[in-house]
């Protein structure tokens, strides 16, 4: 392929899509992402839809909305709740499982008196 | 290539009904769905997740039910299979009717039945949009924490499912140089310009978009650009307060632990985060460490605590 042979490629991170940005990346229509942020999917910042800058982890958040209507056949409304359960949820036990480890250097269990 | 027991895979018996394999399937696709399982848990939630996706394409479809079933019940999850020679002989075929689902993901044992040697829904399968003028791709990559803080320059490989002059899914792969940008927190993404699907004529190739997800060692945790740590001090640290140095991702602080800090308590180093505008704050959180009573010193000590302090930390629970 000939991009392997041409220099590295520019990097940069994507910030503050437009609208019009992130419907042509995600392959959705501005109706729908208007329904996203409507619903508080999506939170943009900025004062109305031609001033809205959006983070680029929308960019996955509407990939997951996308699968989770179709694979589980939900509305907008019940895809915004799960997302946040789903969330929340993985924090906890993210949590959980920081706080069920031991430190470095701690002992596993009591030494056997000597 | 091993036997897949399909029937297993979604806990059913061999005589279900299509309403018991849709039932059943959509108990599990709820359970192990990976936008329902992050955390974790993700990685071996997905795997579940394919393996159901894979067993219900096939066992919800009438025709590839039976030829499946025409294998016959006495395989084993896991036996090593091959196909018996014309094992889908004299079956008439109609076409897939997910075609949204990701076979390309799906097993060898998946492929070789319902692919490669029976040519199902050839033309249905994804891989062929992948050609469309200058789409976008999109990718994910996994950074450390250092990487994340510090940036840099890395190879890293992406396969993208083709398909070959055959027909056959194929996974091609690419290494690509991702220059890091300092300061990349997780769930952002990075843009590679024309490094998406080529255009077609004098369209442009479409860009590459890689998702960054962030890991962190154990003892480590991030939200946002906020980074947290455990903070390992023994009793004594913690009921008299110190000045003890730690080791974080941009470097060795000095921190002080207050006097009677608990379990839990955060001490906030503002700044110290992920870099960038702004930059997020590091929190080291008090993990008490009870230190192994090894000596007869270290008992004799202990006992004299006990004995002077009398303090009962129950008193006031009502337990």
């Amino acid at each position: 392929m000939a991009a392997q042979k041409s220099p590295d490629p520019v990097c940069e991170v994507v910030t503050a899509l437009t609208l019009i940005d992130l419907c042509r990346i995600s392959g959705s229509t501005t109706d729908w992402v208007i329904e996203l942020v409507e619903e508080g999917i999506l939170d943009p910042v900025g004062g109305g839809q031609s001033a809205w800058r959006f983070e680029s982890s929308s960019i996955t958040i509407i990939a997951r909305v996308r699968r989770l209507q179709s694979d589980l056949r939900l509305n907008i409304p019940g895809a915004a709740l799960v997302l946040s359960l789903a969330d929340e949820n993985a924090r906890l036990k993210l949590r959980l499982m920081q706080m069920e480890t031991d430190p470095p250097g701690a002992m596993a269990g009591s030494e056997p008196d000597r | 290539m091993d036997y897949k027991d399909y029937y297993k895979a979604l806990g059913v018996e061999r005589d279900a009904t299509a309403e018991d394999i849709k039932r059943a399937y959509r108990k599990l696709v709820r359970k192990y769905h990976p936008d329902v399982n992050a955390g974790p848990d993700a990685a071996a939630a997905e795997r579940k997740f394919k393996e159901v996706g894979e067993a219900f394409e096939v066992l919800s479809d009438p025709e590839k039910r039976a030829a499946y079933d025409q294998l016959g019940a006495n395989w084993q999850e896991g036996q090593a299979f091959r196909p018996p020679p014309d094992w889908d002989a004299g079956f008439e075929y109609s076409g897939g009717r997910n075609p949204q689902a990701d076979r390309d993901q799906f097993g060898d044992f998946f492929q070789d039945l319902f692919s490669q040697r029976a040519g199902f829904d050839r033309a249905a399968r994804p891989g062929a949009q992948m050609h469309a003028p200058g789409q976008d791709h999109h990718a994910k990559i996994v950074i450390d924490l250092e990487e994340a803080y510090k940036g840099g320059s890395r190879d890293f490989t992406l396969r993208k499912p083709e398909l070959d002059a055959e027909g056959h899914i194929v996974l091609r792969e690419r290494a690509i140089r991702v220059t890091i940008p300092k300061g990349v927190s997780d769930g952002q993404h990075i843009r590679l310009a024309g490094q998406g699907a080529p255009g077609i004529g004098q369209g442009k190739p479409g860009d590459l978009y890689l998702e960054v997800a962030v890991t962190t060692r154990p003892g480590f945790w991030l939200e946002g650009r906020d980074v947290y740590m455990d903070l390992p001090v023994t009793p004594w640290e913690a009921a008299l307060g110190a000045r003890i140095g730690v080791d974080t991702p941009s470097g060795r602080v000095e921190l002080q632990v207050p006097d009677h800090a608990q379990p839990g308590k955060k001490l906030r180093l503002k700044g110290r985060g992920i870099p960038g505008r702004p930059p997020g704050d590091l929190y080291a959180v008090v993990k008490i460490v009870i230190p192994p009573v090894e000596t007869a010193k270290a008992r004799q000590l202990y006992e004299e605590m006990a004995r002077e302090t009398r303090y009962d930390p129950r008193k006031k629970t009502g337990g």
